[in-house]
């Protein structure tokens, strides 16, 4: 870890502007991400903003009946908040099927939507990697790649995005609010947060220098039942092989309509919008749902190691359509 | 829970019967408070922070290292390379002219500009602060003339060859009858080989020391499991006087056999202590654990059982090809405890080694069970399904009269009681003996079985017991406590023998100034520590019984002694009884101090005379989803036969920790070593994943009563490792029941099993 100077940021304008006025400051809240990168140097910010502590921990009614979810609110604040657990319970799951409880009692909700890949590559400093170090390659690509994606890769980086609460969250159809050094907001959908990594894979995000996200919104709850289904090599504390976020409303034995997010396949969370519209309109059959999880994989490919996801995530998300119907 | 039932072994009368109760540990309360100091914990002043460099190639030389501008950093007072560390002699050759010198060669640091594996370490930094010298380690660039190393097990088995001993001294091969012409002639076979991968301990602590020199006194504190090895091998590596090196160890958290000899952090600590003339602190990280503390290696197990029709096995091969380190071999017993499990008129075992550019394996967690089990008990599995038998009954048509190798008899044997206990407690009837056939909801449910099986090994220790004026009793020996629960059992072994309440003993361990002990490690801690200890404290009543009887002090003058016995914090000869403690102030103000010694169990008549082992049953019920393939255990049960059970409730801890390791191994304990680059890929404890509270179910563990008086004078057997022998193979033979795949490539995770699981109706 290099050394780094640190500053606690008074409101959310005077952080911005702290971060922008140095290129090579960053933003640090619960740092459960940060700090680790930091010891490894992969991450060598010389100057840190503290934004834990800003007034951005609360969640708030919306006029149109959603959430406000502040960027500062915790992972397990935000599982166990009342509102969230009723109306959002596919959140509070996906949210309790991430990390630990200790790591969730620090982590921020914009923290979790930054957390960066685990690629072993990209936590060794002597591999290529061209998502640490652009231009040097990327290592998994031909090397252990069990945990890659299958989804919107590039030849210059196959890793994925490791939250859950974000998958969650993109399924939701939230949105992620900004406000930029200058004090300007704005506000876009959670899924043009992320980039795929095409030939750029260092660049994550459409977020500018110094613009840090203020709050995740949650439009109404959607009609239909929310199902977050995770699966991973052992119960707890591990990342998802795959997950599958999924809302299903049905009407009578036929599907009115479908929202369906899937994770740990892409460097952001996989909105399959084509399986959507397959199965709204489309009897609640296994059939339905067979075809929809082709539809939703259909432009996958595998790398060798992770080759196992595409059928995997195929079945995962059958099997969560048929739980979301079975309990509608 | 934990029972421990009566069976026809001699149950064992203690004068107190505070041997074989449940106490709590002793030393829990000062764990559990944060008031025992682990090795990284220990403060002296002015210590100095170190950190290592490691390589960034897995084979080469440095061809340049640049520290100009480490050295420039703040705080920093040493950069150690292999340009400027103190002389140490050469590593040597693989293999040590005999066995105990793996132990205390010389292991040096930084002594060579050659890279002998990925992550070796190229420099050390010390610095006023931890965090200085870690910052300084990212400023020194290093350029490597790399040079093409093999690091592909499979690619390379062409290069296998035969190394001269396993691990422990065994015999590399054994060979018995005619196994091919048997194998070849048996009407049903299994020719099946299995995969096991790189894992790696990961004890909760990480390896730590802390090195002080006074003069030319060198005194470390650190995480070890064996101090005479430490010792001898840091004395070996600094070219000094074993007796100049003091080892401290008092609190170990965790060790699984990576913490028996000396590592980088110790020797490099003690190297620029030397140099700075200030105490060094070093700890690996948990990422430098993975290269530089040990590891168990990848192999590939080929297992062929011949059997008649009827079950009866007329041939056992079981092939083992391992890597090892190209510069210092290491072959893990894997094939061995197949000499002493079943039955075969012809056998074979076999070790093979496929040298790699890695750094050594290392004694992990039942080094030669836990893999070999792993293979040869699926393959037990996969016999008595051919066959159509039982797997329990298949074992009990094999169960030896005698060593099946050795032709001697064991000194007890309950693999057979073990397996039908278990059976019995387990429900075993109710399996359905036909894969994939028991279907709750979305999950598949399958039940499995292993038997186990251990050698029971004691090592030379000698123990240090004294009585003081008030009756309080001080034991002492450089023995450690890795976590198992060794000061409680030494403190129930003294308590018993001296007739005195457990808080009159006093059990200090952990010190190298005390009498040598075998360590912590092949399951031999208690019984060799322990007897050590028994002897001494009954020279301790021979003493005290000698002054009793000629003291003109003493209330028993002129007593016969060969009628006396030490109980309830009273001596009795005869008729006649004292307190011990008024005894020993009347007669010893001083009081009164004795050793005890036990040999080495290989050099005892008793042990060549029989085959020593403990022996268990492992039950398993695993859960599969049918969507997914993720496999979650339901409950798991061990039935052990392993002498005398000294506490209960620490016994079970250790079992369940094996049961737990077996978990492990049988479902996602891995390294992945990189064919390209020689590093092992997933090197922290987020990526290699090891059972954790979601992934460890209900378990049940039974103790046999039994009472082995071949093995040592109390009649107790090792466990520390019976635990994990077979537990994985359970777990592996529950999937296939569950599932009806059988996967032979360790760890099953998921993917190896999906491609095979039918798309179930929704």
């Amino acid at each position: 870890m290099q050394s780094f100077t640190y500053e606690r940021a008074a409101s959310a304008e005077q952080a911005g502007a702290a971060v922008a006025a140095r290129p090579d400051a960053k933003f640090i809240s619960g740092g459960t991400n940060l700090l680790d990168l930091m010891k490894l140097e992969i991450e060598r910010p010389a100057h840190l903003v503290d934004i834990s502590r800003l007034p951005l921990d609360r969640i708030e009614e919306t006029a149109a009946g959603g959430l406000r979810v502040g960027a500062q609110v915790r992972n397990s604040d935000l599982a166990a908040d009342p509102r969230v657990r009723s109306r959002y319970p596919m959140l509070t799951q996906a949210l309790l099927a991430g990390a630990s409880g200790q790591i969730r009692n620090k982590a921020s909700t914009s923290g979790n939507l930054l957390q960066r890949t685990r690629c072993p590559y990209f936590y060794d400093r002597n591999m290529p990697c061209n998502k640490r170090e652009p231009g040097s390659g990327c290592a998994a690509l031909q090397g252990f790649n069990r945990m890659h994606a299958v989804l919107g890769a590039s030849q210059a980086c196959i890793a994925v995005h490791p939250s859950d609460m974000a998958v969650a969250m993109a399924g939701l159809d939230a949105s992620v609010e900004t406000i930029s050094p200058g004090g300007e907001t704005r506000t876009m959908p959670i899924g043009d947060l992320h980039r795929l990594p095409e030939a750029t894979p260092h660049v994550e995000t459409v977020l500018g220098h110094g613009e840090m996200i203020a709050a995740v919104t949650l439009p109404p709850p959607p009609p239909g039942r929310q199902v977050y289904r995770k699966v991973r090599d052992r119960a707890s504390y591990a990342f998802a092989l795959v997950s599958v976020a999924a809302i299903v409303e049905k009407s009578g034995d036929r599907i009115r309509s479908a929202r369906i997010a899937l994770g740990g396949v892409a460097a952001k969370p996989w909105r399959a919008t084509e399986a959507e519209h397959m199965l709204a309109g489309a009897a609640a059959s296994d059939g339905a749902f067979t075809d929809a999880a082709e539809a939703a994989l259909a432009g996958a490919v595998g790398h060798g190691g992770n080759d196992f996801k595409i059928p995997l995530a195929k079945r995962t998300m059958r099997h969560t359509l048929a739980a979301a119907v079975e309990s509608a | 829970m934990t029972e421990t039932k009566t069976r026809e072994n001699r149950p064992s009368k203690t004068r107190s019967g505070v041997i074989g109760r449940p106490i709590d540990r002793i030393d829990g309360p000062l764990k559990v408070t944060g008031g025992a100091t682990y090795a990284y914990e220990n403060a002296l002043d002015g210590t100095a922070y170190g950190y290592i460099l490691g390589a960034a190639v897995a084979k080469g030389r440095i061809a340049e290292i640049d520290t100009a501008e480490a050295e420039r950093a703040p705080a920093v007072l040493l950069v150690m390379t292999h340009r400027n560390a103190p002389a140490q002699p050469d590593f040597g050759p693989a293999v040590t002219p005999t066995v105990p010198e793996v132990f205390t060669r010389a292991r040096p640091a930084l002594n060579s500009e050659r890279v002998r594996y990925y992550d070796e370490p190229v420099a050390l930094v010390v610095a006023e602060t931890f965090e200085a010298a870690r910052a300084a380690a990212g400023l020194i660039k290093v350029r490597y003339d790399e040079e093409p190393g093999l690091y592909d097990l499979p690619g390379h088995m062409a290069d296998a060859y035969a190394p001269k001993r396993t691990n422990a001294g065994f015999e590399t091969d054994s060979v018995i009858g005619d196994f091919e012409g048997a194998f070849a002639a048996a009407p049903v076979k299994i020719d099946a080989t299995y995969r096991t991968p790189f894992e790696h301990h990961n004890p909760m602590e990480p390896h730590a020391t802390l090195a002080a020199w006074s003069g030319n006194e060198l005194t470390i504190h650190t995480s070890a499991q064996t101090l005479a090895n430490f010792r001898a091998g840091v004395a070996s590596t600094l070219g000094i006087p074993p007796e100049r090196v003091r080892i401290v160890s008092p609190f170990i958290g965790g060790g699984f056999g990576s913490k028996l000899i000396a590592h980088a952090d110790t020797i490099l600590a003690a190297l620029a202590a030397q140099v700075l003339q200030r105490p060094v602190k070093i700890a690996l990280t948990r990422q430098q654990m993975f290269a530089n503390a040990g590891h168990r290696a990848e192999m590939i197990q080929q297992v062929r059982l011949g059997a008649d029709t009827d079950g009866r096995l007329t041939g056992i091969a079981h092939d083992v090809w391992s890597a090892t380190s190209s510069f210092e071999e290491y072959c893990e017993q894997t094939a061995v405890f197949a000499r002493s499990l079943y039955a075969a008129p012809n056998r074979v075992t076999r070790h093979r080694l496929v040298p790699l550019d890695i750094n050594r394996g290392e004694w992990m967690r039942s080094p030669g069970e836990a893999p070999g089990m792993l293979a040869f008990e699926c393959a037990m599995d996969e016999l008595a399904e051919r066959l159509g038998l039982d797997p329990i009954e298949l074992r009990i048509r094999n169960e030896p009269a005698q060593d099946p190798e050795r032709g001697v008899p064991f000194s007890t044997r309950n693999l057979v009681a073990c397996m039908k206990e278990g059976a019995r407690r387990f429900g075993w009837e109710r399996r359905n003996p036909t894969p994939g056939r028991a279907r709750e909801g979305r999950k598949l449910i399958g039940c499995g079985m292993a038997a186990a099986i251990r050698p029971n090994y004691i090592g030379a220790a000698t123990a240090r017991v004294a009585i003081d004026r008030d009756g309080r009793v001080t034991a002492r020996l450089d023995m450690t406590d890795i976590g198992t629960g060794t000061y409680t059992i030494l403190t129930q072994i003294a308590a018993d023998s001296l007739g005195l309440p457990i808080s009159s003993i006093k059990v200090e361990l952990g010190d190298s100034r005390f009498p040598r002990t075998a360590g912590s490690g092949g399951s031999w801690g208690a019984a060799s520590a322990g007897s050590a200890l028994y002897n001494a404290c009954n020279a301790l009543k021979e003493r005290i019984l000698e002054a009793a009887q000629s003291s003109e002090a003493s209330p028993l003058r002129g007593a016969n002694a060969t009628e006396a016995s030490f109980a309830d914090g009273e001596v009795s000869v005869g008729q006649r009884s004292a307190s011990l403690a008024d005894l020993v102030r009347r007669i010893a103000p001083g009081g009164f101090e004795a050793e005890g010694s036990v040999a080495a169990g290989a050099a005892t008549q008793s042990y060549k005379a029989y085959s020593q082992h403990s022996n268990g049953a492992h039950f398993a019920e695993v859960a599969v989803d049918c969507d997914t393939g993720e496999i979650r255990m339901r409950r798991m049960l061990a039935v052990m036969g392993a002498g005398r059970i000294l506490n209960p409730k620490t016994a079970r801890s250790q079992i369940i920790g094996g049961m737990t390791w077996g978990i492990g191994a049988a479902l996602m304990e891995q390294t992945v070593l990189d064919r390209r680059y020689g590093h092992f890929v997933n090197h922290d404890l987020a990526e290699y994943h090891v059972p954790i509270n979601g992934d460890v179910p209900e378990m049940e563990v039974v103790f046999l009563e039994e009472h082995d008086d071949k093995a040592n004078p109390f009649g107790a057997k090792g466990i520390g490792e019976l635990g994990v022998c077979g537990a994985g193979a359970a777990v592996a033979n529950a999937i296939y029941n569950a599932t009806g795949v059988r996967v032979r490539d360790f760890p099953i995770t998921l993917d190896k099993l999906l491609p095979a699981l039918p798309v179930i109706a929704i």
